[in-house]
């Protein structure tokens, strides 16, 4: 783990695994800083940022020197879960390039437990990890311009949902109804960091 | 209800507050006005609270007419502010009667603008502010003519005044910069000093740099940086090597290195500083 300075008034904490940053960030948050005002996950870190001319960063770094990261506090993650029609674009060429059929590649993004790990790219994306290793293939070689809101993909370690369309590569598998982010909202995004997530198969 | 109306927006006017902080983690920008001094004092020259939504107005041409009295200022660059045709002059609170039309001239120097009304934007609020995000669109979509834009009930005094002392914004840059977290991916760091000119790709999502451009060190040639937090200032270096100083709409994440942070005070001033505009970096750690 690495603490490095960014800008006036935040700091990086790199850290050498995603549950260590889950750890630290848990442990950060329970300590509910008033002057702490980002607390952004990545996928090996956390960016903690104060407001302008706070002290409170050097009671952050003493903060995570005692607390016990291999040992997260257990939690209770909110658990969602997500249909999906697996029609997506990309279902043939993930099973080709997995050398199983399209309806393995289902069984296995829907058997598989996922947690958020952070959020990018657009209000409400989550990155989850937990991807099986057939499904782990790289981006398109040319992105889409407009993927449509909803879709299911994958890229990476990384599985995910488009909140709204957008140009992007991942591989698409399908697609879900749901509604993942909406500004109005009191609860403006379904995922949050460390979320539970499953997806299941519907016709 | 007291009201204004857009009779024309010019190139680009977008309802801005100080923005939504905070939603960082759930992909949201902080999102607010870019020259934050500016809009806080049009705020106070009103008689409003310095968080009061006002307009962001890009190189001027605005033209509002007022649905109900209301006390208006403009600040940011200097620029004619004409009511009913006649010049009444930027930074300085203007009486508005019921009917009566503000129209914004060009500045000869800098970009925004910013407009406060007496009483503030009262738009709906999405995540806590008023501010339109440009990366993310979420806030109250940009303005085009005929729209009636709300106002709240004014309750402060506006500011008595003489004159204020306004400056151009400068054709060079001297930036303060705080070195990291990245900056150990470069081979020839000096590189950051500059110059650099400002690109015309650039918008309230970054500004966008060209120059000699900023190489990796061997051991980091091709590396990919796992996703990470992205600060409001922090200078981004895609694999072109030619930086991007994030403004306030930036991305919450991005797989860049970032080499350095441009001090806060500074900030403002990326907010004006037109295509053309030299910037040199000063580095310390």
């Amino acid at each position: 783990m690495r603490w490095r300075r960014y800008g006036e008034d935040a700091a990086l904490l790199e850290c050498d695994s995603l549950e260590q940053m889950s750890a630290a960030r848990a442990a950060v948050a329970a300590a509910e800083l008033a002057d702490v005002v980002e607390l952004v996950p990545g996928a090996r870190s956390l960016l903690i940022e104060v407001r302008p001319g706070s002290t409170v960063l050097d009671q952050v770094r003493v903060l995570l020197k005692s607390a016990d990261l291999e040992h997260p506090p257990e939690g209770r993650p909110r658990e969602i879960v997500l249909d999906v029609h697996y029609d997506g674009e990309d279902l043939e060429l993930v099973a080709e390039t997995a050398g199983i059929s399209a309806d393995e590649v289902v069984k296995l993004h829907t058997g598989a437990r996922y947690t958020v790990a952070f959020t990018g790219f657009a209000p409400g994306f989550g990155y989850l990890t937990g991807l099986p290793e057939p499904l782990r293939q790289s981006r398109l070689d040319t992105p889409r311009t407009r993927v449509p809101s909803g879709s299911v993909g994958v890229a990476g370690e990384f599985t995910g949902v488009y909140p709204r369309s957008s140009p992007g590569g991942w591989r698409l598998l399908g697609h879900t109804d749901t509604v993942l982010f909406d500004a109005r909202d009191e609860r403006p995004s379904l995922l949050a960091p460390g979320d539970r997530v499953r997806f299941r198969a519907i016709r | 209800m007291r009201a204004v109306e857009i009779v024309s927006p010019g190139p680009s006017a977008l309802v801005q507050d100080l923005g939504r902080p905070g939603h960082g983690h759930l992909g949201v920008p902080p999102s607010g006005a870019l020259d934050v001094p500016a809009l806080k004092l049009a705020n106070r020259l009103v008689g409003n609270r310095e968080s009061a939504a006002g307009i962001e107005s890009l190189l001027g041409g605005l033209k509002v007419r007022a649905q109900s009295s209301c006390t208006v200022a403009v600040t940011g660059p200097l620029v004619q502010v004409m009511l009913d045709g006649r010049d009444v002059g930027s930074h300085a609170p203007v009486f508005l009667r019921q009917g009566q039309t503000l129209m914004l001239g060009t500045p000869t120097t800098g970009l925004r603008c910013y407009l406060a009304f007496s009483g503030g934007i009262d738009v709906d609020p999405e995540l806590g502010s008023r501010s339109r995000d440009v990366l993310s669109e979420i806030g109250p979509p940009p303005l085009c003519a005929g729209e009636i834009l709300p106002l709240g009930l004014s309750r402060g005094v506006p500011t008595g005044l003489d004159v204020l002392p306004t400056s151009p914004s400068p054709a060079e840059l001297e930036v303060p910069i705080l070195l990291g977290p990245r900056d150990d991916w470069f081979e020839n760091l000096g590189a950051l000093a500059g110059p650099w000119t400002v690109t015309a790709e650039s918008n309230r999502v970054g500004v966008r740099l060209a120059g000699t451009a900023l190489a990796r060190t061997a051991e980091f040639a091709g590396r990919e940086l796992p996703s990470e937090g992205l600060v409001t200032g922090a200078i981004q270096l895609p694999p072109s090597g030619l930086p991007v100083v994030f403004l306030a709409d930036h991305p919450t994440t991005g797989g860049y290195p970032v080499s350095a942070v441009v001090r806060r005070t500074s900030l403002p001033a990326f907010a004006q500083a037109r295509p053309g505009t030299i910037v040199r970096f000063h580095p310390s750690r």
